[in-house]
């Protein structure tokens, strides 16, 4: 008998079973087939990995202002209304916005959390410190990483202090190529 | 619009995981029951349907695009018409909305609502990853994206303002988990204590794990029905069903990015965001004086959406003054935190006085004891219950399901049937006249309020 042309079965490889023992009657009558409604569910493991293509479009001004040691915001140039995150137009006044460079503004803190868990990809960096930065002439505010401050002592009295800006030296070009830290006395 | 009512409801077994079914046999699960509370058989009931509306939150976590129609196809539903909504946790009230609209707008008289999420198909870790991708991935993710931590930044920020404790915050704890110990649906009962609450592992400062919903398996349905609808599913039931009907419906929206929320002046929020019940000399005089302390609104402390869907859904509804006109409210405590921070949106009590609300036991049910002392000088204990369910802190938040599960406990109260239900009457609420429910998204983002009524 001659092989087919093409095979006409799938090959079987050494990783071809997923699941060992499967637990199956093994003759098939109506009692066992209504027993099937009583098994237990298969549960597998299914990886899922992907790599995007993800443009910073409009914004990509910012994270190449962070990774030459700048923090940019956007404001309206009408009304002066200032975002602290780029927002490629106001609004408000529907109109586009401006770039506006907030690196040397006078920052504190206006909110904070301290993350002790967190999504799969913060896990390691727990306990983490998560900050919403004002600044000075801003009428938005900027989301960021606080270090410093003792995690596992926080206290309100954080909320107000006066920050000051550090940047990434190897930028990853993302948000977190800034980070804030506490102006001690001098600094301020 | 015509007048709308809420006909029947269902609710899966809500679970951290219900790895023996799959998502449509889940749904099927809340939609026999709704067919069998109306007494009617799957082939009466689709001779009637006229379409339906399909609510789940994550193609992530289902790892399936089109969920919905394959929950249409497993109810054999097809070929009549239906559609999916997502906007994040507010998935299952928008879906409760979208599908009043169906019958409201007159293109059905009689849809049906099905929502349900099943979380378990992820790791936690994975799903608070999912999760926080509904935040902006390039600008609020990245940081350390975790929803706990941003609800967490919103209680400094409240604490901050207002003086609110983590006391008050644990007082909601306290009822919606023993609240939930009387519903059989809830995936968690527990009769915790304040101290309970605050001794639990820290998850993002201050928020303890016991301050935080969890992610659940779980599905809900809601059948909804026009005037000439209901009395279809009267013909073939043979028998008259409670009136129970959407007095009005709301929605607000803000920003994404949490940061980017505005800070507006007095003037801007007495003329936008104030509601009836605070428009006297005496609520002006209390917020012009947090504006002169430097308060702003909403920053990051207050939702403005939720205020908006209040605001629209008690106009339509004709209500002037929320804490007495409402009997109870099933709201979207995804976090003890913003339990509070809805009272002060919804208008149950001013922006500032949420803490105190909780405490005062306004919001507990009058006749459980929680073993709390309340300080109640300005308010009634049990005026107006919230969460009465147990909320999603303890029944679980199976995002696509919970508005539509707070629509079927909503109409539970309002019929009076709690008892048959729940197979205790605890959480039946005396002689409700109408409930509120409340969904919501995000920081904030998206918000619904649809309010429920006994027609008289």
């Amino acid at each position: 008998m001659s092989e087919p042309r093409f095979p006409t079965r799938i090959s079987e490889t050494d990783d071809g079973t997923v699941l060992f023992s499967v637990p199956f009657p093994t003759v098939l009558d109506a009692e066992s087939l209504a027993a099937l409604k009583g098994m237990a569910p298969i549960i597998i493991k299914q990886p899922y990995q992907i790599d995007y293509i993800h443009s910073f479009g409009q914004d990509s001004p910012f994270f190449a202002g962070l990774a030459s040691g700048r923090l940019l915001g956007r404001f309206d140039p009408t009304t002066g209304y200032t975002y602290a995150n780029p927002r490629g137009h106001d609004m408000y006044t529907g109109a586009e916005t401006d770039w506006v460079d907030l690196t040397q503004r006078t920052a504190r803190v206006h909110a904070f959390t301290v993350c002790h868990f967190g999504s799969e990809e913060f896990l390691p960096e727990c306990p983490y410190v998560l900050a919403l930065i004002e600044f000075e002439g801003a009428d938005t505010l900027f989301l960021g990483r606080l270090l410093g401050p003792d995690p596992n002592a926080p206290t309100l009295d954080w909320i107000g202090i006066k920050v000051g800006l550090r940047f990434r030296r190897n930028s990853k070009f993302k948000p977190t190529d800034v980070y804030f830290y506490p102006l001690d006395a001098k600094e301020e | 619009m015509r007048n709308v009512y809420v006909v029947s409801g269902g609710v899966s077994k809500f679970a951290k995981a219900r790895p023996n079914k799959t998502f449509q046999a889940i749904v099927k699960e809340a939609y026999d029951y709704t067919l069998a509370d109306l007494e009617l058989e799957h082939a009466q009931f689709i001779e009637l349907v006229d379409g339906s509306v399909a609510s789940y939150f994550s193609d992530h976590f289902a790892r399936q695009l089109m969920a919905g129609i394959m929950v249409q196809d497993y109810l054999g539903l097809c070929p009549k018409p239906g559609h999916r909504v997502e906007g994040g946790g507010a998935t299952g009230g928008i879906c409760f909305q979208e599908a009043w609209k169906s019958v409201a707008s007159g293109d059905m008289d009689i849809c049906l609502a099905y929502g349900f999420e099943t979380m378990s198909h992820v790791n936690t870790w994975k799903g608070n990853e999912f999760i926080a991708l509904a935040s902006d991935v390039s600008f609020d993710y990245p940081v350390g994206g975790f929803y706990s931590g941003y609800y967490a930044m919103m209680v400094t920020r409240h604490m901050k303002e207002f003086g609110t404790t983590v006391e008050q915050l644990a007082y909601v704890s306290v009822k919606n988990h023993l609240n939930a110990t009387y519903n059989p649906y809830s995936q968690k009962h527990e009769r915790l204590t304040v101290a309970d609450v605050r001794a639990a592992p820290m998850v993002a400062w201050p928020l303890t794990r016991r301050d935080i919903c969890v992610m659940s398996d779980g599905a809900a349905a809601v059948v909804f029905a026009s005037e000439e609808g209901l009395t279809k599913l009267e013909r073939a039931a043979g028998r008259r069903l409670p009136r129970v009907k959407v007095g009005g419906i709301g929605r607000g929206t803000d920003a994404m990015r949490m940061a980017d929320r505005p800070h507006q002046s007095y003037d801007e929020f007495v003329k936008r965001n104030l509601l009836p019940n605070e428009d006297t000399a005496e609520t002006r005089a209390y917020y012009k004086d947090l504006w002169d302390g430097g308060f702003r609104y909403p920053g990051v402390h207050s939702f403005r959406a939720g205020r908006m869907a209040s605001k629209a859904a008690y106009a339509r509804a004709g209500i002037t003054d929320p804490l007495a006109e409402i009997s109870f409210v099933e709201l979207h405590d995804a976090y003890t935190s913003s339990e509070i921070q809805t009272y002060e949106d919804m208008g149950l009590c001013r922006y500032g006085e949420g803490g105190p609300l909780a405490a005062s036991g306004a919001p507990f049910m009058p006749n459980l004891d929680y073993e709390l002392e309340f300080d109640n000088g300005r308010w009634r204990v049990g005026a107006c219950p919230v969460n009465p369910s147990g909320g999603l802190i303890a029944c679980g938040h199976p995002v696509g399901a919970t508005g539509l599960m707070q629509g079927v406990f909503a109409l539970w109260q309002l019929q009076g049937t709690i008892g048959k239900h729940f197979g205790d009457d605890r959480l039946q609420i005396k002689n409700p006249r109408r409930g509120a429910i409340h969904s919501h998204a995000g920081t904030g983002t998206y918000v619904t309020v649809s309010i429920l009524q006994k027609e008289a």
